[in-house]
């Protein structure tokens, strides 16, 4: 996850198997702005991210004698911060709410339409604070079937297949909704960033076309 | 996006993405893509997409949020040292 290295970790796990408290804080700096992040794009409501932080962080601290090290620290700890956020989505809905449901299958809606290429924008329109809200928003919309997915696998960094055992799914639905969500992020930020291109050049000289 | 090819290659452009495609399949996939300048923007806008994604800094923690927490957690007495240490 971050730049410790094998040795920092369990130092780090060791103090907080012994009930060290300033290792316990230690964790929940290291990690807290990140599980706070995931939680709020995946429940998109501040209130329930923060429940899910406390229960993570609550969680861990009881589960961590039976922490083996099998996985980074981190890992282990984004996996419980999942489940918990988890936990919460189907709580919301459980009668409409399950990742199970088939998809439906409007094939066309999938289809890119704008061939804006912005790959090659200056850094400073690809990461400007506008161009980063438009994006959170973007996963915001997403059908939250598409969302989940797209936040353990591209986000997370999670395998196709851990994400598949997280969200109980099979690995083939797993591709098939991450493929429509990054193609629909896609979508949406060629739109945005030819609109915005758009509006630059007509707010002052157009750049020649080679 | 019309032709038939076009569709095709969209199926399988995840798995390509990831590295985890056939190489047969790689090759058709490059092959059409010298050829058709839209299904070559999509593929490198998806990746540039799925980058962009992957680097968005998190935003930090509201300090009304790390304060609960910390308090939830009775960790009080840490609240305070770790705060400026970004
Ligand atoms: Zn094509």
């Amino acid at each position: 996850m971050s730049g410790h290295n094998h040795s920092d970790e369990q130092q780090l796990v060791a103090r907080l198997k012994a009930g060290d408290q300033a290792a316990y804080a230690e964790l929940v700096e290291q990690h807290a702005g990140r599980i706070y992040n995931l939680a709020l794009r995946m429940l998109g409501d501040e209130t329930l991210a923060e429940d899910v932080l406390q229960e993570t962080f609550l969680n861990a601290f009881r589960a961590i004698d039976r922490f083996e090290g099998r996985s980074s620290l981190g890992t282990w700890l984004y996996r419980i911060a999942n489940n918990a956020a988890l936990m919460h989505l189907r709580k919301r809905e459980p009668t409409t709410y399950s990742l199970d449901e088939p998809l439906e299958t409007d094939s066309g809606e999938e289809v890119p339409r704008q061939f804006f290429d912005f790959c090659c924008l200056p850094e400073r329109d690809l990461l400007s604070e506008e161009a980063r809200r438009e994006m959170l928003t973007a996963i915001d919309d997403l059908p939250e079937t598409l969302r989940v997915v797209f936040l353990l696998r591209d986000i997370e960094g999670l395998s196709t297949r851990e994400t598949a055992e997280q969200l109980n799914l099979s690995v083939s639905a797993v591709k098939t909704r991450l493929m429509r969500a990054r193609l629909a992020l896609r979508e949406r930020l060629a739109d945005y960033f030819a609109q915005s291109a758009t509006s630059a050049e007509t707010g002052g000289t157009l750049p020649s076309l080679s | 996006m019309d032709s038939l090819t076009c569709r095709h290659l969209l199926d399988s452009l995840s798995d390509y993405i990831d590295g985890t495609l056939d190489e047969t399949l790689c090759r058709e996939i490059e092959a059409h893509m010298a050829d058709c300048e839209n299904c070559r923007i999509v593929v490198n806008t998806l990746e540039k997409t799925i980058l962009l994604y992957r680097d968005l800094p998190a935003s930090d923690l509201p300090d009304d949020v790390r304060q609960r927490l910390y308090t939830s957690l009775n960790l009080d007495d840490f609240l305070d040292s770790k705060k400026n240490k970004h």
